[in-house]
């Protein structure tokens, strides 16, 4: 089965884009495929290579960049979103691309279920 | 529809109002905050009652971990399920409705 | 987008549902839950949107966003049958529970009871909340 995921809260401060990836993860070990995950509202702040979290700590925005490379998923950021909160392209981490809402609406027809994580 | 609720009911109605649109045949998941709900002996475990028994509900075990709540103690009929069991609930009775 | 990507789902005709549960203004969800509708007008989809708990508030008259120097989005909704969307479901428990009627809207809306809504609900291909 084909999964889109909308994520539409920022790391570290909401849970959101932590169980994103759990299920993500889970997803595609079941064999299922994750062709894209939409980034709206603070969800854009996980897409910026700027971030650098303590040692000790996941690094979210690696982990996310990691999953699209092994497995080939589209991760898709809200160009509206990511401009207002100062994510460019100059500050993407691998894997992530700038584009617009219509992306979101797009995989909501293409995939089978899509999951939302937000606030 | 699968319907997930992430925030504890003593904060809001989010899980009331989720109970109140589950319809016939829909499912509930508990996650992050939510797993709340699936405490036994409060206000929600009366709430969950007709739907649980009915094994309509559902609650996420890591989270249930993280925050000291022991899987053994949630409300009857409420069944706890891991991220591929969550992924399970998507496929089986999706599509998914979160209650955010 | 890809013409490929666009073929692949040419034609197929989706139920997509807004859900609006949360207040305007005070967050940022209502305003961006109504930024892909608008998208959504253009791929042909049935689209219908939902208003219970404190979403019917971003329906309440009178708004006047612009004190805060913020968007005054709330006329905006008048603007969505020229979109070809139609279909506004407004819950009536949800209205009562705060005071209001149909009368106290922006725009004309079907008011439905809180079962009927659980059945729109359940009837759609794609869920969106805000």
């Amino acid at each position: 089965m084909q999964f889109g995921i909308l994520i539409n809260e920022g790391p570290y401060q909401h849970q959101a884009s932590d169980s994103a990836y759990l299920f993500t993860k889970a997803a595609l070990e079941q064999g299922h495929e994750v062709p894209r995950i939409f980034f709206y509202m603070d969800g854009v702040n996980n897409a910026t290579r700027l971030q650098e979290p303590q040692q000790d700590d996941r690094n979210i925005v690696r982990r996310w960049s990691q999953l699209a490379e092994t497995h080939g998923i589209d991760l898709v950021v809200c160009v509206a979103a990511a401009l207002r909160r100062g994510i460019k392209d100059e500050v993407l981490a691998p894997g992530f691309r700038i584009s617009g809402l219509g992306q979101l609406v797009e995989i909501g027809i293409q995939a089978d279920r899509l999951v939302t994580f937000g606030d | 529809m699968l319907h997930t609720v992430n925030k504890s009911p003593l904060q809001t109605n989010d899980l009331a109002s989720c109970l109140g649109h589950l319809g016939t045949d829909g499912r509930l998941l508990m996650i992050e905050d939510g797993v709340y709900g699936a405490l036994s002996g409060t206000e929600a475990t009366r709430q969950l009652a007709g739907p649980a028994g009915e094994g309509r509900v559902y609650v996420l075990g890591p989270d249930l971990e993280a925050r000291g709540v022991d899987a053994g103690t949630v409300a009857d009929g409420v069944q706890v399920v891991d991220y591929a069991g969550f992924v399970q609930l998507v496929v089986d009775h999706g599509p998914h409705q979160a209650w955010v | 987008m890809s013409d490929e990507f666009e073929d692949d789902f040419s034609g197929e005709i989706k139920r997509f549902m807004f859900v609006n549960r949360k207040a305007p203004h005070g967050t940022i969800y209502a305003l961006e839950s109504l930024e892909v509708v608008l998208i959504s007008a253009a791929f042909d989809q049935d689209v219908s949107l939902a208003f219970l708990d404190d979403g019917v508030f971003q329906l309440r008259k009178g708004q006047n966003a612009n004190v805060l120097e913020m968007k005054n989005f709330a006329p905006t909704y008048r603007a969505l049958e020229g979109y070809d969307i139609e279909k506004l479901y407004v819950e009536r428990e949800s209205l009562e529970a705060r005071g209001m009627t149909a009368d106290d809207l922006v725009v004309p809306v079907e008011v439905v009871d809180r079962a009927r809504m659980a059945e729109l609900m359940a009837d759609q291909d794609v869920v969106m909340s805000f």
